[in-house]
């Protein structure tokens, strides 16, 4: 039996079958994305000053994975264009394109910024012992300009054994340029380019210590909320890519050879699925990166 | 993409009528990608100037964010010239999600005190 729809409209709605599937399914998309960015709103507010970290992500990085997603959502609307031209060839060509951006975008992410967070460390210092460690934190500076206070001295850790062994008693790490140079005007707001470490070593007391953790979802709400959200969008950016590589398929050769405006139908449906995570990570660069 | 053997009068290979109509669309998704990757530069250059309070600069780069999102909605997604059912459908959404973060809001007129 003959699906009805998949090509013309319905006459009633105007619209083919698809097309309402996938606005259903943005629809339940945007209560589940809201969910989660609803949840870093009610964990930001809620956060005490000095715990909403900023600079730990890297801002060139993440402005360069903006560019490539926006890139790729005009590839595949050139893809479909080239399909209601009739022009498959191009089609080919634009859906390449858009499946190499989604693959750079994910690999970026998960080879290069996840990682270099999983091998960055960070203690927060007790509020009571913040004062033995102003030489790495700043406060008295950071209180006479009215800017929020660092509570925590990140960096990389020396001692890796530190973490899981109770004997070793001390955190040695070598700092981040802010904790190194607190009182420095240039280190009180984050810059573009994210500055070199230092070579300062500090020694931490863990009696001092209310928390130490790598940068894993553990170590903080903002690097969990920072890892759910980001994860969930990247599990979407892989859902696109297989999608991409089935438009690739000889299976849809046959159908564009059957029937051209049935592909274009399919391939404008996985665009608006692909400009949805675009959207999406519109506003996370922002809330994650920048602000 | 040679001619279907099938003896249909219209040939689903042919250009289609509303060719002129797409080359057009195609001419403002160029236009739309380069004002997106425009706004990107603009919302990091934005992150950087000190709009007197952090939620002040929260503002501005979410109401640059927005208008990134409506120009992908509007545009990429056709939202602009799209059928009643699907604006119904996502009138609804909107109000949903709205609400979701209404309540958000409504956990910090009652506090839990520490």
């Amino acid at each position: 039996m003959e699906i009805p729809y998949t090509v013309k409209p319905r006459p009633d709605t105007g619209l083919w079958n698809a097309k309402i599937g996938i606005w259903l399914f943005l629809a339940s998309e945007v209560m589940l994305f809201g969910g989660l960015f609803s949840g870093y709103v009610f964990l930001r507010m809620g956060a005490e000053p000095g715990y909403w970290p900023k600079g730990l992500l890297n801002v060139p990085v993440g402005t360069m994975n903006t560019a490539i997603l926006i890139a790729s959502s005009v590839f595949i609307v050139f893809a479909w264009a080239s399909l209601k031209l009739r022009n498959f060839a191009r089609y080919r060509l634009f859906m390449i394109l858009t499946l190499l951006c989604g693959a750079i975008f994910l690999g970026v992410k998960l080879g290069y910024e996840w990682p270099a967070k999983f091998h960055h460390f960070g203690a927060f210092i007790k509020p009571e012992a913040q004062a033995k460690y102003e030489d790495y934190l700043g406060n008295q500076h950071l209180a006479l300009k009215g800017l929020p206070p660092r509570v925590e001295i990140t960096g990389h850790l020396e001692n890796p054994d530190a973490l899981n062994n109770p004997e070793i008693k001390e955190f040695h790490i070598k700092l981040d340029a802010p904790n190194a140079d607190p009182t420095s005007d240039k280190n009180d707001y984050v810059p573009f380019l994210p500055r070199p470490m230092s070579d300062k070593v500090a020694v931490i007391n863990k009696d001092d210590v209310s928390f130490a953790s790598m940068f894993v979802p553990r170590h903080s709400t903002y690097f969990a909320v920072y890892y759910t959200i980001t994860g969930l969008h990247g599990a979407h950016v892989l859902g696109g890519l297989i999608l991409f590589a089935y438009f690739l398929l000889p299976v849809s050769t046959r159908l564009y050879e059957k029937d051209p405006e049935h592909l274009a139908n399919r391939i404008e449906v996985a665009g608006l699925f692909w400009h949805f995570v675009d959207l999406v990570w519109i506003f996370a660069f922002p809330l994650f990166y920048l602000l | 993409m040679s001619d279907s053997k099938n003896t249909e009068v219209v040939d689903p290979h042919a250009i289609p009528a509303d060719a002129a109509h797409i080359r057009e669309h195609v001419k403002l998704y160029v236009v739309i990608g380069v004002t997106l990757l425009f706004f990107t530069g603009l919302t990091v250059l934005l992150s950087y100037v000190h709009f007197g309070s952090e939620s002040a600069n929260i503002a501005i780069g979410m109401l640059v964010a927005s208008i990134k999102a409506a120009m992908v909605a509007a545009i990429f997604m056709h939202l602009k010239e799209e059928r009643k059912t699907i604006y119904q459908f996502m009138t609804v959404t909107v109000i949903f999600a709205l609400v979701l973060f209404l309540l958000t809001f409504l956990a910090f007129s009652d506090h839990i005190k520490m």
